[in-house]
Formats: C-alpha cells, sequence, structure tokens
C-alpha cells in the first residue's frame, strides 16, 4: 500500500484544482478549501459554498474527488461548512493577480473595481449589478470602451 | 421532534422557494438582457437559501426526507410560505415590487436570525444575509429609479405598490409558533421587526415618490398553510409535476 499523502501535499494537490466557471484560479486560490485533514483512513475536506445557489457547487465536490482519487487517496468525505461565510477577503493574492490577467476586475471593497482589467483605466461604468455567474457584475470600461467582468465583493 | 423549529424552517424555506420559482419564470422574458440576468440570479441565491432551509427542515424532522423531498412531494396546504410570495409576476414593475417588499422584511429577519439561539440558523442566516443586501440594493433602487421615473413607470409603481401593500402585514403576524421560538431566544417575534421595516418603507417610497396606501389591513393565511392563493397550486403543478409523475428520477 502506498502511504498516503500528508495534509501538505493534499494543499498542492488541490491547488492545481481549476475553479470550473473561472478555470484561471484554483479552489485554494479561491478560498472555499476551509481545512484537510485525516480521520484515520479518511480524508476529510472542508468546503465552504461561495453563494448558496452556486451551480457549481456539485462540479467542485466532484473535481476534488477526482484529484485526490488520482492521487491514490480512496477514502474522501466533503464537508460543507456555512460559518464563517466565505468572503471575497479570502481570495488570495495569487488568485487576484490571476483573476485581473485573465479579464476579471478582482474584488474591491467600496463600490466597484478599482481598474479596468485590459487597459487599466478608472474611468468606469456599471452596467449590472449581476453577471454571467452568480459572484460577478458586468461593468464597462469607459476609455477603452470594453465590457468586463467584476468579481463582486461579499 | 421539534415542531416549531421544523415549521419556522418551513416557513423560510418556502418563501424562498416559492419566490425563487416566481422569479425564475422571467427567464428569457425580461426588459433587457442584463435584467434578465439580474433576476435568474437572484432567483438562484433564493433557491439555494431554500435548499439550506429545507435541508434542515428535514433533519429536525428526522424522517429521512431531504430539501428536494420537501420541495417537490408537498401539496398546497402543507406549504408555508406567505401569501405576498405567491403573488403573479405581472409586469417588470409588479415583480421588482414584490421582491422589493421581501427582500427589505428578509434582510431585517436575517439580522436578527444571525443572533439566534440555534447555531445553524443563525449560520444560515449569515450566508444568506450577504445575498440579500445585495437583492435589497437592487430592487430598492429599481423602485426607486422607476417610481420617481417617468409619468407610465410611476403609475405602474404606484398600482403595484397598491396591489401588493395588503399581503405585507402577513409577514409581520405572530402565532404561537413565533411566540415559542422567540422565548428560546431562535428567532425573533415577526411583529418586532415591522417598525424598522416601516421605517424603512416610508423612506423609500418617499425617495420614489410613491405614496404608501394608509390601510394596513392585511390577507393572511400562507405561513400557517390554512389559506393560501389560488396562484399555489398552479406553481406547484409547474414545479412538482416531473417529480410526481417520476418519483426519483435523477439526471
Amino acid at each position: 500500500m502506498v502511504s498516503a499523502p500528508d495534509t501538505e501535499t493534499v494543499w498542492h494537490i488541490l491547488a492545481k484544482v481549476p475553479d470550473p466557471e473561472i478555470p484561471a484560479i484554483s479552489l485554494v486560490d479561491l478560498g472555499i478549501i476551509r481545512d484537510v485533514a485525516w480521520a484515520g483512513d479518511r480524508l476529510e475536506v472542508t468546503v465552504t459554498p461561495t453563494y448558496s445557489g452556486c451551480p457549481a457547487t456539485r462540479f467542485i465536490n466532484t473535481a476534488i474527488e477526482e484529484a485526490l482519487r488520482a492521487a491514490g487517496i480512496e477514502q474522501i468525505e466533503i464537508r460543507t461548512q456555512l460559518t464563517p461565510p466565505w468572503t471575497t477577503d479570502w481570495i488570495s493574492e495569487a488568485g487576484r493577480r490571476k483573476l485581473e490577467a485573465y479579464g476579471i476586475a478582482p474584488p474591491t471593497p467600496g463600490a466597484g473595481p478599482e481598474r479596468c482589467p485590459r487597459c487599466g483605466s478608472t474611468r468606469l461604468a456599471r452596467v449590472s449589478q449581476f453577471g454571467s455567474t452568480p459572484c460577478k457584475a458586468q461593468w464597462r470600461c469607459e476609455d477603452c470602451l470594453e465590457p468586463f467582468d467584476y468579481f463582486k465583493c461579499i | 421532534m421539534d415542531k416549531a423549529l421544523f415549521e419556522f424552517c418551513l416557513r423560510m424555506g418556502d418563501n424562498t422557494l416559492i419566490l425563487g420559482h416566481r422569479v425564475s419564470e422571467w427567464c428569457g422574458h425580461a426588459p433587457v438582457v442584463e435584467e434578465d440576468i439580474a433576476l435568474a440570479n437572484t432567483a438562484l441565491d433564493l433557491i439555494g437559501q431554500t435548499q439550506l432551509w429545507l435541508g434542515l427542515a428535514g433533519e429536525i424532522e428526522g424522517k429521512g426526507r431531504d430539501a428536494d423531498a420537501l420541495a417537490f412531494r408537498r401539496d398546497a396546504w402543507e406549504m408555508r410560505s406567505v401569501l405576498l410570495v405567491e403573488q403573479p409576476n405581472g409586469d417588470f414593475g409588479q415583480t421588482l415590487m414584490r421582491q422589493y417588499l421581501f427582500d427589505q422584511w428578509q434582510a431585517l429577519m436575517l439580522a436578527a436570525l444571525e443572533e439566534s439561539a440555534e447555531p445553524r440558523i443563525a449560520a444560515i442566516a449569515r450566508k444568506a444575509r450577504k445575498e440579500v443586501a445585495y437583492h435589497l440594493e437592487r430592487s430598492r433602487g429599481t423602485v426607486v429609479g422607476l417610481g420617481d421615473g417617468t409619468e407610465e413607470s410611476h403609475a405602474r409603481m404606484q398600482a403595484a405598490l397598491d396591489r401588493l401593500y395588503p399581503y405585507v402585514g402577513e409577514l409581520f403576524s405572530d402565532d404561537a409558533i413565533d411566540s415559542a421560538l422567540a422565548e428560546r431566544g431562535i428567532a425573533p417575534l415577526p411583529s418586532s421587526l415591522r417598525p424598522d421595516y416601516d421605517a424603512a418603507l416610508a423612506e423609500t417610497m418617499a425617495e420614489a415618490t410613491l405614496s404608501l396606501p394608509e390601510n394596513r389591513w392585511s390577507h393572511s393565511g400562507g405561513r400557517d398553510g390554512s389559506r393560501h392563493s389560488e396562484h399555489l397550486g398552479h406553481i406547484l403543478a409547474e414545479m412538482q409535476w416531473l417529480q410526481r409523475a417520476y418519483p426519483d428520477a435523477t439526471w
């Protein structure tokens, strides 16, 4: 039997699992993996949902299981933890940079995005409070005129 | 079984279930694509919250019913949603007025529930409150924008308010279940939320140049299941037919 990977290795594995809706960042970057712990032979992964109705939640759990099984871990329990509720503050610095490079303005406390992810302009207008996924809103740059996604700050 | 707690979770979950379903009826029909997306996203949040509330209700009941079983296999008289959320969508203004009247109540209720003595309720409230703050910002903004808009939009918003206001009072009516839960520190008495609600509504409607009806008489019978409106049966027929025709169907 192969020896079980330690929790640090598990974190590294999960750091490579992309978010199904925003594949530019990983589940660890997104800050939704709350804990990884062994309980005997069973690995317990605690996940917190971003939005209660986010349809990606089930895909995320499947993606976690697949990645861990591929690493030889057989007994996996995925737990959902609601509290403390997920906040965009838990998105890592690396995650924020990757979001912006991907064309999604990272969350900023306050009224909206800091700058256009394409041209860097700060002349911005909100198109809609909501966007293509529960976690995003639609904005437009008034200089390069491109619409872009803004990761809502919650 | 903790009957009062079970009923409370049904009341919370059925409100979000029925309103979520109602709002989802707009998908593909909204006046502009941004609003279509906003309505669909709001509906999605509400259905997500339903899963949490009805999931907890099933856990409390302890008879193996999960959120899906509770949502899809109860008939109208077993539903605990208030009459307000069953009301038809009407025009876009009426939908957003209904949303605002509900969001304003839900925001106050969830804020109080964050301090609930029942940790599972507090956890759901903390999660849902962030989403509802967002819904409220939008529905309030739309009510103000359309109320203080053109002559046509103003008239429609006033008509929507006049039509829906008689359903508001039910959100604040107390019964034995509420008293029992308030005594245990689990949930606030609905009536205790009314002063803050009235203050918020007065401010919003003044900004929207709309007049709040003076008559505070209210329809009731939704949250105790005794007298739902005829609309609920139609909603359930559409929402439940698949699970009724093909029990336990999965993708």
